[in-house]
């Protein structure tokens, strides 16, 4: 008990400096950047705009959680409470998909005003 | 007993569960997984209705992307005001640690004033919530992370009404300022995904 409080505190310890996180951020909004000019690029092919979006928010979702949110420094269990919950938020999005490709709702509906 | 061999006393209060862990900061970890399932189901029902326009305006014809970008520039740094809060506080620096919760705060409430302007301009262009399933599911899901951007703001300001009245001191302070971080970081990471996927990734 005594030894697993100790691993906690040690834990805390470890956090990067402010130097690390000032990193970070610069790391962050240079992505975020890039996604909005990735975004604008005309006559992209879409799947593939799509993906490198996907993979850009994916980079600066794991930096927060890692860095900031120091899941990278802390307890195991914390990190698996929430990649737990990631996860089924990403069944909770495999099922809707299913139902709309399931039921033939991908057809667009957009008239526009 | 030698003052040697005394069992150490914690300086401040945790509570500690039989991982050896703070439950406090174990709930908060089951709490924001609990949460991602909730932005989960209104992003997935967001992407399911946004192409079904019937009435009003397409979110194409819409969405201003520059405006947006700032607006998640602005909370973006708010993560790394809130963890230089922490770093402060963990320094023993409370001078600092006010300075940086404050402006986590201000920052939160340029993207919430933002948001509020941006929500006005959409309406005054004939998207409300009643005017298409895109409206509906674009209002609630995005209204749904203001007002946990709000809640935030508030227990920012509550830690720096506390620092001021001296409730907020080294010992169980750090503790207090990591909490709050993490429901603050939390709130940013799905603006990260709502951001992508809801104004970048674009629509049929």
């Amino acid at each position: 008990m005594v030894h697993s409080q100790e691993t906690a505190h040690e834990a805390d310890d470890h956090h990067p400096s402010p130097r690390t996180y000032i990193k970070i951020a610069i790391i962050l909004a240079i992505v975020t950047a890039i996604e909005v000019v990735f975004s604008y690029i005309p006559g992209a092919e879409p799947g593939l705009i799509v993906t490198g979006l996907i993979v850009m928010a994916f980079i600066k979702f794991v930096l927060v959680a890692l860095y900031f949110m120091h899941l990278r420094f802390d307890n195991r269990l914390f990190r698996r409470l929430f990649v737990t919950g990631v996860v089924l938020a990403l069944i909770v999005f495999a099922v809707y998909l299913a139902t709309l490709f399931g039921r033939g709702g991908a057809a667009p509906l957009i008239t526009g005003s | 007993m030698a003052a040697s061999e005394a069992p150490a006393v914690p300086a401040h209060e945790e509570h500690y569960t039989s991982t050896g862990l703070d439950n406090v900061k174990m709930a908060m970890w089951a709490f924001l997984g609990s949460e991602c399932l909730f932005f989960g189901s209104l992003i997935s029902t967001y992407l399911l209705y946004r192409n079904r326009v019937l009435d009003g305006p397409t979110p194409a014809e819409i969405y201003d992307i520059p405006y947006t970008s700032v607006s998640s520039f602005v909370l973006l740094m708010s993560s790394l005001t809130m963890v230089l809060a922490l770093a402060s506080i963990q320094r023993r620096d409370m001078r600092g640690c006010r300075i940086w919760l404050l402006a986590t705060a201000m920052l939160g409430m340029i993207f919430i004033g933002g948001q509020i302007y941006e929500f006005t301009a959409f309406v005054e262009e004939g998207l409300k919530i009643s005017t298409s399933t895109f409206g509906s599911s674009f209002f609630v899901m995005t209204g749904f992370h203001g007002a946990h951007v709000t809640v935030g703001i508030f227990m920012l300001l509550a830690l720096f009404g506390m620092s001021l009245f001296g409730r907020l001191d080294f010992d169980d302070g750090p503790r207090k300022v990591e909490l709050i971080g993490l429901y603050w970081h939390f709130v940013d990471i799905v603006w990260i995904v709502i951001f992508t996927v809801v104004y970048l990734v674009p629509t049929n």
